[in-house]
């Protein structure tokens, strides 16, 4: 493995500096939030490093565990803010959090005690990097998923409303709304699959090899990753759309769009 | 009897009434005066206080799509979401000639798509995907809005028919004057008085029932 030092990665900043340049000189206006971002992912990435290696070389289950909730918690009000018209009040981030709870940490914890069997089994090297995979997909298509669907049912409010004026129950009448808010919430998934070693490189694979690891390793390594990624994010998009479109009728299969901020 | 017992909806004065089978209970009054909201409570879409009984059950003894099956709602601006006009009506409309008809409706309707129908049709076709699932009581907001004179005159004559058929109650929005001559009562929104008709003058108007 070669080793970076920081000066290595001020070459690479120095990409993205020229990059913002040539969008300044074309007048694209976004250059000041191209080098905030860069600075901003660069800084959180540092950060992580400075968690890592104090979790990493814990033996105590309770701050894996804190770890977690901690990334859970960032992800849900993630999922909340990327939405125009969440959920109002606490299930704004409940929704989220307990799709990606059920999905994210049943598919870790499934991975590291019947895959890789690490010994104990939360051992943070093993689990907080695959936490993070599975989380941070999952929450894409959860919050695709969920964004879509309130998108939908807000703009579909009549047609819903005349389905239940009818006699259709509130699964029924947003039937078709929550079929193709799962649809939505999947297609990134679909699509890394598709485009998996043809038309991309995985991010994790490239770096695996890139540091030193043998090809075929690495190799298996993203395939573990990209079909738990598939069932988690699957998962997590199934249970959010359930979560958010109960929430979305009362008792009486009634729609309440009062229940959504905004 | 559908019977309505100090329902409490936003923007409406309390309310009370009471409709028998096969009767009719106009409801007039400017827009913005709350007649679509009244259908909508009627019809449990919204929530409310006070209490709704048909046949002396209470709509919270029924689970809310039995109940919106037994007191059916035809809205002011119908919509269909199917591909096609047929796939809103169980089994299509192939047996349905003589409804359709009847309406002055094209038989080949059915294989339409509804983003192409006219909104006389809509409402006339919205009414028939209501009838044709046996309501019990009618909640109609405005049916003959959308229609010239002649559809108008077929509409009023296939609810009436309807409603002797099933001697079902209904509750009619309207402001036409041949809605409120057949009808036993009309409730004036918003002041929320029930009048017999014809009214005979503001001396022995009357409260609810």
């Amino acid at each position: 493995m070669i080793p970076l030092d920081y000066g290595d990665l001020l070459a690479a900043a120095a990409a993205v500096v020229a990059l913002a340049l040539a969008n300044r000189m074309a007048g694209l206006g976004v250059s000041r939030q191209l080098l905030w971002l860069a600075a901003r992912g660069s800084a959180q990435l540092l950060l992580l490093g400075l968690v890592l290696r104090f979790v990493l070389g814990t033996s105590h289950p309770l701050i894996v565990g804190l770890m977690a909730l901690f990334m859970l918690g960032v992800a849900a009000r993630e999922v909340k803010i990327r939405q125009a018209r969440p959920l109002a009040g606490r299930w704004g981030y409940l929704a989220g959090a307990l799709a990606m709870f059920l999905s994210s940490f049943l598919f870790t914890a499934f991975a590291l005690a019947a895959v890789l069997g690490p010994d104990p089994w939360w051992a943070p090297r093993f689990s907080i990097p695959l936490l993070g995979m599975l989380l941070g997909n999952t929450m894409n298509g959860v919050s695709l998923a969920t964004e879509r669907l309130t998108e939908a049912v807000v703009r579909g409010r009549e047609v819903i409303e005349q389905r239940l004026a009818l006699g259709e129950t509130r699964e029924q009448a947003v039937s078709d709304l929550s079929r193709e808010s799962v649809r939505a919430g999947l297609i990134p998934i679909f699509n890394a699959m598709a485009a998996a070693g043809v038309v991309s490189l995985p991010g994790m694979m490239t770096g695996q090899i890139l540091a030193g690891a043998p090809v075929d390793q690495a190799v298996r390594y993203q395939i573990l990753i990209l079909l738990l990624i598939a069932a988690g994010t699957g998962f997590g998009v199934l249970a959010a759309v359930r979560v958010v479109s109960r929430r979305l009728f009362d008792d009486r299969h009634r729609l309440r769009l009062d229940r959504l901020a905004g | 009897m559908f019977a309505v017992r100090g329902l409490r909806v936003p923007g409406l004065p309390q309310l009370s009434f009471e409709v028998p089978p096969g009767g009719v209970l106009a409801v007039s009054g400017p827009s913005g005066s709350g007649k679509t909201r009244l259908l909508r409570a009627l019809a449990d879409l919204d929530p409310h206080e006070g209490e709704i009984l048909w046949s002396d059950r209470s709509y919270r003894a029924v689970p809310a799509p039995e109940w919106r099956r037994r007191v059916g709602l035809l809205p002011a601006e119908p919509r269909f979401w199917r591909a096609t006009v047929g796939e809103h009506f169980r089994g299509g409309v192939g047996s349905l000639d003589g409804e359709l008809a009847a309406l002055r409706l094209d038989l080949e309707v059915g294989n339409q798509d509804p983003a192409r129908l006219s909104t006389g049709e809509r409402s006339r076709l919205a009414l028939l995907r209501l009838l044709l699932r046996s309501p019990e009581v009618l909640l109609l907001d405005e049916p003959t809005a959308h229609l010239d004179g002649g559809s108008r005159a077929l509409v009023i004559e296939r609810i009436h028919r309807y409603r002797a058929e099933h001697d079902a109650p209904v509750v009619w929005v309207s402001h036409l004057p041949e809605v409120a001559a057949a009808a036993e009562r009309v409730l004036l929104l918003p002041e929320g008085e029930v009048r017999r008709v014809p009214d005979p003058g503001p001396a022995s108007a009357e409260g609810s029932a």
